[in-house]
């Protein structure tokens, strides 16, 4: 494994601190969206799109590219802010989030934004989606593909059973190509996962459907990398991150609260939040080293 | 009329075979024609007829077990990756059961995804209303981007599976299990999107019959019988109920003056409704639907079935005289 050299990790910790900023920047000009989320992911959005994915902005379509599913659409927030932050679209534009005549929709549709590689929302959908692309890409590409296949799922839509019909079909067809990361951020809509719908013992479950599990902070840059490098040397069986999270990640008034699920920042909340994230630069850091 | 049918088609003894049968002929004729087509099937492969491709394409065919809804959004992925896949089940489960992922995982999303629907209809016969499909039409031809194929026999069934292939559009095609008679021919063309005349009686016609799927048939030998009762009508298979043929409608509805639609579905929200709304706002007509009446089937025979809820030949000859 090739780990990450210092300076390469304060990049990216710098470059997931932009990204928290234009979340919090595009929510309070919207006046709608989910902020818990969106934060809560910015650390593994920005190692993907600044480190781990093979993908070329400049040339979406590109055929040999990897492949990101996302599930849980509601979080697009962020995703929309690391692609403008790679290169996709200006930033300026994460301004007309849910705005009539967007491009960036409430939930992401791939009509109006044909780089995304699927429309998303409806929960549970997603990993189904990238095991298609697995099989597809298996089928033309063999057991050589240098491509991989990226699904992020949320873990409150791991209530829907067509998660588990995915997750039989990938472990029935050993798609080691194909690697899930669940947000493991313990919040759902009506309160705490554990309390809404029990998902515990949650590696167990995967490991039960024939998938290599990892379980990793999802704020540790250095984790986020490691583990991808061990999911796609997994020749025999797909792969599933649980990434810890926490929702709401670098302000503190979001962090663990259920209510920041679904709701944005009004503009002294968003002010407040870019002052603490603008304090912070640089030094975010994983609680948990 | 010039369209070439079977020439047997009046006969007692007319070849029959299942609709279904010619989508697995169809299949596999596409799969021949292009390597980017490749099926899937929740568990009823022989049902669905997809056997035949599974063993010819071994590689390109997935055993997807029961989960119609996995296998919606998997052909999605699959087509977002340039594959051209049929996914096939029954058509209570397919598009009954997952119909949002059909929304929106393959027409939200522009995937040119084929969703085969078998035993659809009453006449799936002894397994009763639970397996009884008479709301497909309704379900995925509110669909935007939905194509809807409607097939009349086997024959039709093979040339629009093999069309349908060659699409860039999210396509329902709608099966039945039962041997029905062969009413087309080999020539018989047939295009996406185009009704066609079947039948047209010697009299002046005074009710334009437009029927589709498998009570065609019942609708040709109601308009024969009219004939002897010296009753004028002509048949317009609509063999795409989505897009549907909006001249040949309006043109039929111009010329008869009132209109009976026949199908093996409920009257709400099928092809009956579809044709209605062309002719509500392009040439109001009288019309009298014939199929299922807001009810759910039952166990039967397929024709006891059929007749119990008034789609036999009677009951469409009755249709026809109710509006004289």
């Amino acid at each position: 494994m090739t780990h990450l050299h210092d300076d390469k990790i304060k990049f990216l910790e710098e470059k997931a601190l932009e990204i928290r900023k234009s979340i919090i920047e595009s929510l309070v000009e919207a006046k709608s969206g989910h902020t818990a989320g969106p934060l809560g992911m910015a650390d593994i959005f920005t190692a993907f799109y600044f480190h781990i994915l093979k993908h070329d902005p400049k040339n979406p379509e590109w055929e040999d590219r990897d492949r990101l599913v996302l599930s849980n659409g509601h979080i697009c927030p962020v995703m929309y802010a690391a692609m403008a932050h790679a290169g996709y679209f200006p930033v300026k534009e994460l301004k007309t989030l849910r705005k009539f005549g967007t491009r960036l929709q409430g939930h992401p549709h791939r009509e109006y934004l044909p780089m995304l590689e699927t429309s998303s929302g409806p929960l549970g959908q997603g990993l189904s989606q990238a095991v298609g692309m697995a099989l597809a890409d298996r089928l033309d590409r063999g057991q050589s593909s240098n491509r991989t296949i990226y699904s992020f799922l949320g873990d409150g839509e791991l209530n829907e059973g067509q998660i588990w019909e995915a997750a039989m079909l990938a472990g029935r067809e050993k798609l080691h190509n194909l690697v899930a990361v669940v947000d493991r951020n313990n919040i759902q809509i009506d309160g705490f996962t554990e309390n809404v719908m029990p998902l515990e013992p949650l590696a167990d479950k995967w490991a039960a459907f024939g998938w290599h599990v990892l379980e990793i902070d999802g704020h540790n840059m250095s984790a986020i990398v490691d583990a991808i490098d061990e999911a796609k040397a997994i020749f025999e069986k797909p792969s599933v991150i649980i990434a810890h999270t926490i929702p709401g990640k670098g302000v503190e008034m979001f962090q663990r609260d259920f209510k920041w699920h679904g709701n944005p920042p009004d503009k002294e909340q968003g002010a407040n939040a870019m002052a603490e994230l603008r304090t912070l630069g640089g030094q975010i850091e994983s609680e948990h080293e | 009329m010039n369209i070439p049918l079977n020439p047997k088609l009046f006969d007692t003894d007319v070849e029959q075979a299942p609709i279904r049968a010619g989508f697995g002929e169809g299949l596999v004729l596409a799969g021949r024609a292009d390597e980017r087509v490749v099926a899937m099937c929740c568990d009823l492969t022989e049902s669905t007829k997809m056997d035949a491709f599974a063993k010819e394409f071994p590689k390109r065919f997935f055993e997807m077990g029961i989960m119609e809804q996995s296998s919606a959004s998997v052909a999605s992925g699959m087509a977002a990756m340039g594959k051209v896949p049929f996914v096939s089940s029954y058509a209570m489960f397919s598009p009954g059961r997952n119909w949002e992922q059909i929304r929106t995982n393959i027409c939200y999303n522009d995937r040119p995804v084929k969703i085969a629907g078998s035993h659809a209809g009453v006449s799936v016969g002894p397994d009763g209303g639970t397996h009884q499909a008479i709301e497909d039409i309704a379900l995925v031809r509110v669909m935007p981007r939905m194509v809807v194929i409607t097939p009349c026999d086997s024959v039709e069934a093979r040339k629009a599976t093999i069309a349908m292939a060659k699409t860039n559009s999210p396509t329902y095609i709608r099966l039945a299990r039962e041997k029905t008679p062969i009413i087309t021919a080999e020539d018989t063309p047939f295009e996406i999107g185009k009704a066609q005349e079947f039948f047209r009686s010697s009299l002046a016609p005074k009710v334009g019959i437009i029927a589709c799927g498998s009570l065609v048939y019942n609708a040709l030998i109601a308009a024969k019988e009219l004939e002897g009762e010296v009753v004028g009508a002509v048949v317009l298979n609509i063999g795409t109920v989505k897009p549907i043929d909006r001249g040949a409608i309006v043109k039929l509805a111009k010329e008869c003056g009132a209109i009976v639609t026949v199908e093996e579905h409920q009257v709400a929200g099928g092809m009956g409704s579809a044709v209605a709304e062309v002719l509500a706002m392009e040439h109001p007509t009288k019309i009298v639907f014939v199929g299922v009446q807001d009810q759910f089937g039952q166990s039967g025979k397929p024709e006891e079935l059929v007749k119990h809820y008034g789609m036999d030949k009677d009951s469409i000859k009755k249709a026809v005289k109710k509006l004289l």
